[in-house]
């Protein structure tokens, strides 16, 4: 190892922002043709550190070489130049572009300064292929598309460009599982050509599977440099990450058949939203948590949508016997649902505006007395709810943007958990959130369902639905294939069945 | 999407109350105390530095104050008498109270473009002989509700029509002052002599400050209450911030934004009660441009155009340096053109310091 000269160093790193010291002397090493995974928890700094290599942030101290050389990307054009491709973790596409306009956008090919769009969209639609996702056209506005499907736009325009290095901040978390597995071909071909990839994930499966050495960061620091990623135990690299040691992520459930007795919360019949769903009917008891499964694109979330009233639909949602109706998410609100959305930024946050704000944004009637708001019982609910919910760091006057991805996500659920809610809505709720964090989350959601209400829950991450939900529905293609206790099913008959639709 | 009126999205209470939603006491059943262990970011002596830079309104104060220094050297006399200044709060009045509507508008994610029309054709309806018929006061309501109206009808065109905001006002812009235009056969209606309560609001002073101004002031301080102080307020910003996530956390998005309209059409029919003070007539040549000043106003006050951020008092301060300016070259005696070119100025600087306090805590 130590006659490969290393493609990129970071020393010393340090980034201050206003009141934060995101980095604090962080060191990393990458070597061609490597994955190099970065771990750590949420706020840790990783997103920031990638953001100063991709000339996106400006290091307030450190040294960076790329290829032996020092190098000080003043901007993200600089860095491109360089050479580094990077995928960040918010997305950052222009939704009223088209996915080949925003594929090569800053570098369109053009002849005499004419923009040569056949040529645009015939290599767009050669990366969408080598992508697995031939189905995406080129000419499509952003916009319209699904999140999974911007990353895989988002993907291909990294590879666009001539690149030595592609950094990838959490390209999994919008993915369903077997566009991971697309994703990891891709990676392994690139760096069978000697590109070397830094690659953010909090899951841990897809470090042992891809990665080759591990970097962990806390509180801003490297606390381990050059770790294997296959033979490192779990249990070390947790408490690298959180200093302590994660023991078990699931809560314990309440036994099986125990919610027979209770009231229906939700009762769904034959719903349908024509050409995505069609004669889904299920429905949820009180302190249950019902799990959906499935591919992206396969419904789930247009199930959740149809429920929570920010969809068009035919056939019945009743909310405790009383139908959802056509009201709109004003009438579902107001009925007792909160739904957590699939995209936190662009459908859940005020970016600009603090925590407080954002947490309080639904349950603005609790504290209105003839619209006249009660600041002071605000801000105390939404400070109480910051330290259950450990987001950090812990100011509640910060404004959202500022936080980490995974502490964003904290503030989503805080919401609804601020409401008395008789049903909630969770559409990819760990989504980025590190390990840690991840199993007190569970645990919140295992609470509320005790504590009487309903859950329905989306994920992507099918050991994620079979260990917290109590019933499972596997959706595939729109329609309703299996309903199921969690505890009968497994990970890989869950996975057979969203696939190939082996329903029993 | 199936979007429509429910009423405001409050809380439910719901029969049995299921989670006790803001449970302190009960820490999540984590394997380890959480978090309490991680050292965390300690905020003060960099927290407190920026905020210092966040003190709001900073560099709007302080061009205010330059202004003044400006008037101070060059028109000592003239400038800081009592009678100029009260001169340039009657001045700003008209448009100011344009200018808190306009900042809920764009605040808001919007644009109205028809405010200067609108307050016109609200002075004329309110100074047609049959209007003026019936005394001062229903003269107000006349007009107050004339403009209420109207904006009642861009709001309705805007969130239930689904025009875009722009093209909406604009032809409200042009069908208003045409309206106004028929209405008074293109003459100028004087307030007439049984109706002089009218008047007596810009010649009645109260401490050697004429009553509109107070009008003016009541009207921004119930804005500034309504935007920081109340749900209305605090659901403008999330409309204008991010439409989407309002309307998933259940706000009526469309009706809010309706409301917005009709509160900015209100602010134009208060507007016309203080021209038709300050000038004695109703005339559909009243207010021209002033959407262009009012919009600037909101602008250098710091409120960003695409909505989500802003203040009233930023609105009113912006307003403030544009009329100290008309007042320091009408003193002067300078060319008018000049100062519009100045006026275009201001807006780009503003805009262009604005942009780099944006950036600067990122
Ligand atoms: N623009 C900013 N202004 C102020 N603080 C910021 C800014 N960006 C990041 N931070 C802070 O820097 C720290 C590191 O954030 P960063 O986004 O790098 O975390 P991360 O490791 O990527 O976390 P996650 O796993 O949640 O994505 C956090 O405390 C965050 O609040
Ligand atoms: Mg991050």
């Amino acid at each position: 190892m130590s006659a490969v000269t290393p493609l990129l160093q970071m020393k010393g790193i340090v980034k201050r922002f206003p009141g934060v010291r995101a980095l604090d002397g962080v060191d990393l090493e990458v070597l061609p043709g490597e994955v190099h995974c970065l771990l750590g928890q949420n706020g840790a700094g990783k997103s920031t550190l990638i953001k100063v290599l991709a000339g996106a942030h400006r290091p307030d101290e450190g040294v960076v070489t790329l290829g032996g050389e020092e190098v000080r990307p003043a901007s993200p054009i600089d860095a491109i130049r360089l050479g580094i491709s990077t995928i960040y973790q918010e997305l950052d596409l222009v939704d009223g572009l088209t996915v080949a306009q925003n594929v090569f956008l800053g570098h369109e090919p053009s002849r005499l300064g004419f923009v040569g769009r056949s040529e645009a969209g015939r290599a767009t639609r050669g990366l969408l292929t080598r992508l697995g996702h031939g189905e995406i056209r080129p000419g499509t506005e952003v916009g319209r598309l699904s999140p999974a499907a911007k990353q895989v736009v988002s993907m291909a325009r990294a590879l666009s460009r001539d690149t030595r290095l592609i950094v990838m901040d959490e390209p999994s978390a919008a993915l369903a599982h077997d566009e991971v597995a697309n994703l990891f071909r891709i990676i392994r071909e690139l760096t069978a050509q000697g590109v070397a990839v830094i690659y953010i994930s909090h899951r841990l499966e897809e470090i042992r599977e891809i990665g080759d050495r591990v970097t962990v960061l806390k509180d801003g620091r490297t606390v381990a440099v050059g770790l294997p990623a296959k033979t490192t135990p779990t249990g070390e690299i947790v408490s690298l990450m959180t200093g302590r040691s994660v023991e078990h992520v699931f809560p314990p459930r309440p036994d099986p058949g125990s919610h027979e007795d209770r009231p229906e919360v939700l009762r769904v019949e034959d719903l349908a939203v024509p050409g995505v769903l069609a004669g889904v009917s299920f429905s949820v008891r009180a302190g249950e948590i019902v799990g959906l499964a499935g591919l992206v694109g396969s419904g789930r979330s247009e199930i959740i949508e149809a429920v929570y009233g920010a969809r068009r639909f035919t056939g019945n949602v009743l909310l405790e016997g009383r139908p959802v109706g056509r009201g709109g998410t004003g009438r579902t609100v107001r009925l007792g649902m909160g739904l957590a959305p699939e995209e936190r930024k662009s459908q859940a946050l005020l970016l600009d505006q603090s925590v407080t704000r954002n947490i309080s944004l639904a349950g603005l009637g609790r504290y209105s007395r003839l619209g006249w708001l009660d600041r002071r019982r605000e801000a105390a609910d939404a400070r109480a709810l910051v330290e259950r919910l450990d987001v950090r760091p812990g100011d509640p006057d910060r404004p959202v943007k500022t936080l980490s991805g995974g502490n964003q996500q904290k503030v989503v659920l805080a919401r609804w958990l601020l409401n008395e809610r008789r049903l909630l809505l969770l559409d990819e709720p760990t989504r980025g959130v590190d390990v840690g964090a991840r199993a007190e989350l569970y645990a919140v959601i295992r609470e509320l369902a005790d504590s009487g209400i309903g859950v329905l829950l989306v994920s992507s991450e099918v050991p994620e639905v079979l260990g917290l939900a109590d019933r499972v529905l596997v959706i595939r293609e729109g329609t309703v294939i299996h309903q199921g206790d969690a505890r009968d099913l497994d990970e890989h008959r869950v996975l057979d069945m969203i696939m190939e639709g082996g329903a029993l | 999407m199936t979007e429509s009126q429910g009423g405001a999205p409050a809380s439910p209470a719901s029969p049995a109350s299921p989670a006790s939603p803001v449970d302190v006491a009960g820490p999540p059943a984590g394997p380890d105390a959480p978090g309490a262990a991680a050292p965390r970011p300690a905020p003060p002596p960099a927290a407190r530095l920026s905020r210092l830079g966040e003190v709001p309104h900073l560099g709007l104060v302080a061009a205010l104050a330059l202004l003044a220094v400006v008037g101070l050297v060059t028109v000592p006399d003239a400038f800081a008498s009592a009678s100029n200044l009260v001169g340039i709060l009657s001045l700003a009045a008209t448009i100011g109270v344009i200018t808190v509507g306009a900042t809920f508008v764009i605040i808001g994610g919007g644009i109205d473009l028809s405010v200067g029309a609108v307050m016109a054709l609200a002075s004329v309806w309110a100074t047609t002989l049959a209007t003026q018929s019936y005394g001062p006061l229903v003269m107000i309501v006349c007009a107050v509700l004339v403009g209420a109206g109207a904006g009642l009808v861009n709001g309705l065109l805007i969130a239930y029509g689904r025009l875009v905001p722009f093209i909406a006002t604009l032809a409200m812009l042009v069908a208003a002052r045409g309206l106004a235009q028929r209405m008074s056969d293109r003459r100028t209606q004087l307030v007439q002599q049984g109706n002089q309560a009218i008047v007596d609001l810009s010649t009645t002073r109260v401490f050697g400050v004429p009553v509109l101004v107070y009008i003016f002031a009541v009207v921004v301080a119930a804005g500034w209450i309504l935007l920081n102080r109340t749900t209305f307020g605090r659901r403008t910003y999330a409309v204008g911030g991010n439409p989407e996530a309002a309307r998933l956390a259940g706000i009526d998005v469309r009706r809010h934004t309706m409301w917005l309209y009709a509160l900015s059409g209100l602010c134009c029919g208060i507007a016309a009660v203080l021209i038709m003070a300050r000038t004695t007539t109703g005339s559909s040549t009243h207010g021209d441009l002033y959407e262009l000043d009012a919009i600037a106003a909101v602008i250098i006050g710091g409120t960003l155009l695409t909505g989500g951020r802003g203040s009233i008092v930023g609105s009113i301060l912006g307003l403030l340096i544009f009329t100290v300016i008309t007042n320091l070259f009408i003193l002067n005696g300078l060319n008018t053109s000049d100062q519009l070119i100045a006026k275009g100025l201001i807006i780009v600087v503003a805009v262009l310091l604005q942009r780099r306090s944006l950036r600067s805590p990122t």
